[in-house]
């Protein structure tokens, strides 16, 4: 059965997953709304970077930010300097690794429902007196309902599934920084077999359920 | 009371430019071939798209030199080809949607307003409706009473029949008309469609390759022997009638004109009413004498004003004047030699078809 630092992985990586996909929804979606819309010449670069997280290694992603938040990287100086501390093997290291790690799961979703939507209704809703913004909340968010449903999905599910970057920059300390990813290889370590199952398969079931749950909510959408 | 607009736009392979000062009451059309920048015209009035230029509506300037109203703020109503509504929303919704927003900013719609343009246009059984449980039809009349409901100062129309068959454009067409009659606003409507202009337009402007080549009311601009060549099979003349006479054995109504009168087959208009009446002027011969022995109803006499060129070198466009209206009849050149139809000859025409519009 699951013991009682199973359960506290398994509640640190749900609270890590939640607050990560908050998180992206916040930030993601501005970048989403500039990346479907943008004639920019910056719209190439930005792009490949979200979507750097999709190709490269965890491990390459973890290390970049282990040295970047460390006291020698710029982000490290500052958070010292802002009071908060250096952010690896904390909680907070963690969130934002996720964000880096789970960002093209939420992006591109959101920018693909956001182009799908066109110029169209926008253009419409300005002539019926909606102001930019107010069209942006009233229009353009309902009309891509469907790839917000998607991101939330796969940036949860993704945030879930991390283990290589959760590694490099989390450690594995319990309670802040274990993780059911990490707490699995834990387990397989010191030959607990036993206890690697419950985890591993409750990670099988979830993501299968989650996937499930996509695919139908999407094919019906798609009908 | 006019709409004064002028803008210069260049793209690639296209310029628009144009001056124009049109009436600031009735219907506007804006006519012309597809490509020749009658929508980036309309497009450039409601802020859609940016030219130079200014533009200024019953006298409330929209865009000058300085200056930029952004769309959301100009009092117009815009009603798309593809009728553009908010998928999301049922009928009801997008009704709302502009109408609580105009209200916002200014007098917008009352319930009283709401009721009778819901009504104008045929709309109280689909309000719950979503717009993808509507025809085409349906759809570009909520469309236009969405546009409507935002109390417009101006209202847009982009080809809102387009898109649509024969059959939703007769179902459509005579909303316009009630409307035409109804609103007390100017109206631009742009369209390809010479039946269209003929049926709804007050006022013409022509547009060619991003500029405007002729404009005027419509039954004199559509007269004109020099621009027919830009109209070919559609070129004819278009004049107001009143129907005098129902003939019950016949199935025929005289109509008269200013001018003379006319038998028609009745399609059902009551004695009194104003009419429209078009004749395309591939439908009008000419003959030096009246002939009684043909099968033709409508036999005129009328007098040769000019005649031009037309875009086949066989072809001839005579401009006839009868009483105060002027017709257009459509003939080889040979046969106008041999008539010799020079100005100011009195000549009989054969009217082969009418239509009654509008």
């Amino acid at each position: 059965m699951l013991s009682s630092p199973d359960l506290a992985a398994i509640w640190l990586t749900f609270k890590l997953a939640t607050i990560t996909t908050l998180l992206l929804l916040l930030i993601g979606t501005p970048i989403a709304w500039w990346l479907a819309r943008t004639r920019s010449w910056w719209k190439g670069p930005v792009g490949a970077v979200v979507a750097l997280p999709i190709v490269l290694p965890p491990t390459v992603i973890g290390f970049y930010l282990l040295l970047i938040m460390g006291p020698q990287g710029f982000v490290g100086r500052f958070t010292e300097w802002a009071g908060i501390g250096l952010l690896p093997f904390t909680f907070g290291g963690l969130l934002v690794g996720s964000v880096f790690y789970s960002m093209p799961f939420v992006v591109q979703p959101i920018q693909n429902a956001f182009e799908a939507i066109g110029e169209r209704p926008l253009e419409a809703a300005a002539t019926l007196r909606a102001s930019p913004l107010d069209t942006f909340f009233s229009v353009a968010l309902p009309l891509a309902k469907p790839g917000f449903i998607t991101a939330t999905i796969l940036g949860f599910a993704h945030t879930v599934g991390e283990f290589g970057v959760v590694l490099m920059i989390g450690g594995n300390i319990p309670d802040k920084t274990r993780v059911v990813s990490v707490l699995i290889y834990d387990h397989v370590e010191a030959l607990e077999y036993g206890q690697a199952h419950w985890l591993a398969g409750g990670m099988l079931a979830f993501s299968f359920l989650v996937l499930l749950a996509l695919y139908t909510l999407t094919g019906r959408k798609s009908q | 009371m006019s709409i004064k607009a002028q803008f210069r736009l260049d793209y690639p392979g296209f310029a628009l430019d144009v001056d124009l000062d049109l009436p600031g009451r009735g219907v506007t059309a804006l006519f012309g071939q597809s490509g020749c920048g009658k929508t980036t015209l309309l497009r450039c009035i409601a802020g859609l798209e940016r030219g130079a230029g200014r533009l200024e509506v019953n006298g409330e300037t929209w865009q000058d030199a300085g200056s930029f109203m952004a769309t959301h703020r100009r009092p117009l109503g815009y009603v798309f080809q593809d009728a553009r509504l908010f998928a999301h929303l049922t009928v009801r919704g997008n009704l709302d949607y502009g109408m609580r927003r105009a209200f916002r900013r200014g007098p917008g719609a009352d319930s009283r307003g709401f009721n009778s343009i819901v009504e104008l246009l045929g709309l109280g059984p689909l309000q719950e409706r979503l717009p993808e449980r509507l025809s085409g039809g349906e759809q570009q009349r909520v469309a236009i009473a969405r546009a409507l409901l935002t109390v417009p100062r101006l209202l847009l129309m982009d080809e809102p029949l387009a898109s649509l068959d024969h059959a939703r454009k007769q179902e459509i067409l005579p909303y316009l008309e009630r409307l035409r009659d109804e609103l007390d606003i100017p109206l631009i409507y742009v369209s390809h469609a010479a039946d269209e202009v003929a049926r709804l337009a007050d006022h013409i402007v022509v547009l060619e390759a991003g500029r405007a080549v002729a404009q005027g009311p419509l039954a004199e601009t559509l007269a004109r022997i020099d621009l027919p060549i830009r109209l070919g099979e559609d070129a004819g003349a278009v004049f107001a009638a009143t129907v005098a006479e129902r003939d019950a054995e016949w199935h025929l109504s005289r109509v008269e004109f200013d001018g003379g009168e006319l038998w028609v087959k009745d399609s059902g208009v009551p004695v009194g009413r104003r009419v429209r009446v078009r004749i395309l002027a591939r439908d009008v011969s000419i003959a030096n004498s009246r002939h009684d022995d043909v099968s033709i109803m409508n036999l005129l006499p009328a007098v040769v004003i000019a005649h031009a060129g037309e875009d086949h070198p066989s072809a001839v466009l005579v401009q006839l004047r009868i009483g105060a209206t002027t017709l257009l009849a459509r003939l080889t050149r040979r046969s106008a030699q041999r008539l010799d139809l020079a100005p100011g000859r009195e000549v009989w025409v054969q009217i082969k078809a009418v239509a009654l519009i509008g």
